[in-house]
């Protein structure tokens, strides 16, 4: 069994001058194995130190890059074309290779590094790359809690962390990098605090803002690889554009009740986000985890995952998530992978970009400001929980309908209130009377306008919704009521 | 191909234009990197330039300031060209943006063997010094390759 094997004009002299040569084996491995086995002198130039490829040579089957294949495992067979290809890279004296020497480890930090020293994939040199690496971590919430401080823990030199939230009592149930005395209190602060406590060797940059156009590429620029930990598709969008226009590597995941997403999008060598996700899904569709939950434990996992990445990555060690989609299923307890492959047609990374800026994403993901209602001009069809409160104390009778779920119906309830989920509306019309006043609820007053507007168009003229939902109720009206 | 295995040259021969077009490339994308490739024969072992056939810099933006980047589509498609041609690929060119025409450790980490490395270096918009590299076989270096003008 023979392959053909192409070479380049680079290795040819190495190859008894030949732009072509006939070698056996069942796998890529094998056949290139061959190769050097009849010219030694091509070893060093196809293989580093630990005996991978090096990553600017590539290798195509029949003209199918390997790495969408089963890389160096993909099967050959008599008659196959195999193609070494050069990536050229070059570029200015400023590496972080150049870095990395300049940088010196204290006994301290080699004591505190020790376990990382001793293994030979890290050794001095490898820690010494962490120190001279910087990472932007985007959100320091339930991803951002176990990158921050495994990242910090790890000794990457210097961290910016980018958030303008405050920490909330329902964080903690995920968000482990704040403890119950910071609720209240700027995520930042709390987040600053804990990695200081842990490593103070880090340097640490706070951006306490939202990451927008405006000053997205300006922050992102000032770091070697960028980590997004957060929840929503504008920042993921544009962190994507912003990384691929700077040329920077984005560790991306995500997480939704107990499933989770981890990849690295690196365009240079790989899909972005775009290649996967061209257009964000119509907003609302897919729910956040505010809404939908999430096990408390999956950031955990997935971060630790992001941070995995980053690691290596500093390290150039192990194989990247670059082009793979790991997913992960917490009730299952399974990893599933996906092959990403990197779209000719990207209107970023591709062929022909058309995208060569940053855009605006709010409206690229159809999401309109806030319009902001004045009292004046307040819905006729709501009622205000101040006002709810007033007509139940004068005793008048107003039936209640909770359209949520059961599950939250549990959690808490106005008195006397029906329960009909919102998908259940339109077909139980008849339990209720178009005759009556009627207040519909829902949590936050989303679902509880859909149905609403539901009724209205069925006939029922006196229904109101209830402004702000249960939430809005148990702030304004009762304290005592748990929110969630 | 025969001359492959005697080349003992260290030595690129070219023309004038081409120097010309080089500098011209490298001070139409600063402050970003231009690169390209060389096209040429090896007539008794020696690289003699033909052509050139500049190549968009895979990077984008700011990044380009301080890498380029060919990517391996374009390395095939610029090697079916240069066949067509019954030419051979000899090399590659770009520019230092605001720094010296001297590889770096970039440059050697990422190098192959055999290929010219021809370096031009522009300073505010205007082109300076311009070298030519070739790695040393065991890979601990770049050695400095003659440029001979045919002119």
């Amino acid at each position: 069994m023979a392959v053909k094997v192409l070479l380049p004009t680079a290795l040819r002299y190495l190859a008894d001058s030949q732009s072509e040569v006939q070698l056996p084996g069942a796998s890529v491995r094998e056949v290139l194995g061959a190769l050097v086995g009849a010219y030694p002198e091509l070893r060093r130039h196809l293989y580093n130190g630990e005996g991978e490829l090096r990553n600017f040579v590539n290798v195509y089957v029949n003209d199918e890059d390997v790495r969408y294949l089963q890389e160096e495992k993909t099967p050959v067979e008599s008659g196959d074309i195999l193609s070494v290809v050069p990536s050229i890279a070059g570029g200015n004296p400023v590496d972080s290779e150049t870095l990395a020497a300049g940088v010196e480890l204290s006994p301290e930090e080699i004591k505190r590094y020790s376990r990382h020293i001793i293994m030979p994939e890290v050794g001095m040199e490898g820690q010494k790359k962490l120190k001279a690496a910087s990472i932007l971590l985007v959100g320091t919430g339930g991803l951002g809690s176990p990158l921050g401080l495994y990242l910090a823990a790890a000794g990457v030199g210097r961290l910016g962390l980018v958030d303008f939230d405050v920490v909330d009592y329902s964080n903690l149930q995920r968000q482990i990098i704040h403890s119950t005395k910071d609720v209240g209190r700027s995520k930042l602060q709390s987040a600053q605090e804990k990695i200081r406590a842990l490593n103070p060797y880090v340097e640490l940059d706070t951006y306490e803002t939202a990451l927008r156009a405006e000053n997205a590429m300006e922050i992102i620029k000032q770091y070697d690889l960028v980590i997004d930990g957060t929840d929503n598709f504008q920042t993921r969008y544009l962190v994507n554009d912003a990384c691929v226009l700077l040329d920077k590597p984005n560790v991306y995941g995500s997480i939704f009740r107990f499933e989770g997403q981890a990849s690295v999008f690196y365009a240079r060598l790989g899909p972005c986000y775009r290649c996967l996700y061209p257009e964000p899904p119509p907003p609302g569709l897919v729910p956040s985890c505010a809404e939908g939950g999430v096990l408390g434990i999956l950031p955990g996992v997935i971060g630790v995952i992001q941070a995995t990445e980053a690691v290596k990555f500093i390290l150039g060690r192990g194989r990247s998530l670059i082009g793979r989609l790991l997913l992960y299923d917490a009730l299952e307890m399974k990893f599933r992978e996906l092959k990403l492959r990197k779209n000719p047609a990207c209107p970023l990374c591709g062929e022909k970009p058309s995208i060569r800026a940053l855009i605006d994403y709010d409206q690229f993901c159809g999401i309109s400001p806030q319009p902001t209602v004045s009292p004046a001009t307040a819905d006729p069809f709501d009622i205000t929980p101040e006002q709810l409160k007033a007509r139940l104390d004068r005793g008048e009778e107003l039936t209640i309908v909770d359209v949520r779920e059961p599950h939250e119906y549990q959690i808490n309830q106005l008195p006397n209130s029906i329960l009909i989920p919102l998908g259940q509306v339109a077909s139980r019309l008849n339990e209720l009377n178009p005759e009556e006043e009627i207040v519909v609820h829902c949590k936050m007053g989303g679902r509880g306008a859909k149905a609403v507007d539901l009724m209205r168009k069925a006939g029922f003229s006196k229904v109101k919704n209830l402004k702000g939902g249960i939430d809005l109720w148990a702030q304004k009206v009762d304290p005592s009521m748990p929110r969630y | 191909m025969s001359g492959f295995g005697r080349m003992t040259g260290k030595t690129i021969k070219l023309r004038a234009q081409h120097l010309d077009s080089i500098a011209k490339h490298g001070e139409a994308t600063y402050p970003y990197e231009c690169c390209g490739i060389l096209f040429g024969r090896l007539i008794n072992g020696e690289k003699v330039l033909e052509e050139l056939y500049p190549v968009e810099n895979a990077k984008k933006q700011v990044a380009q300031q301080k890498r380029f980047l060919i990517r391996p589509e374009q390395l095939k498609e610029g090697e079916r060209n240069a066949q067509e041609k019954r030419l051979e690929v000899l090399g590659f060119y770009h520019s230092h943006p605001e720094a010296e025409a001297r590889p770096s450790a970039f440059d050697l980490e990422h190098a192959w063997p055999f290929y010219s490395y021809i370096i031009v270096s522009v300073k505010g918009r205007q082109a300076g010094e311009l070298t030519s590299w070739r790695m040393a076989d065991d890979r601990a270096r770049f050695d400095p390759e003659q440029i001979i003008s045919l002119d």
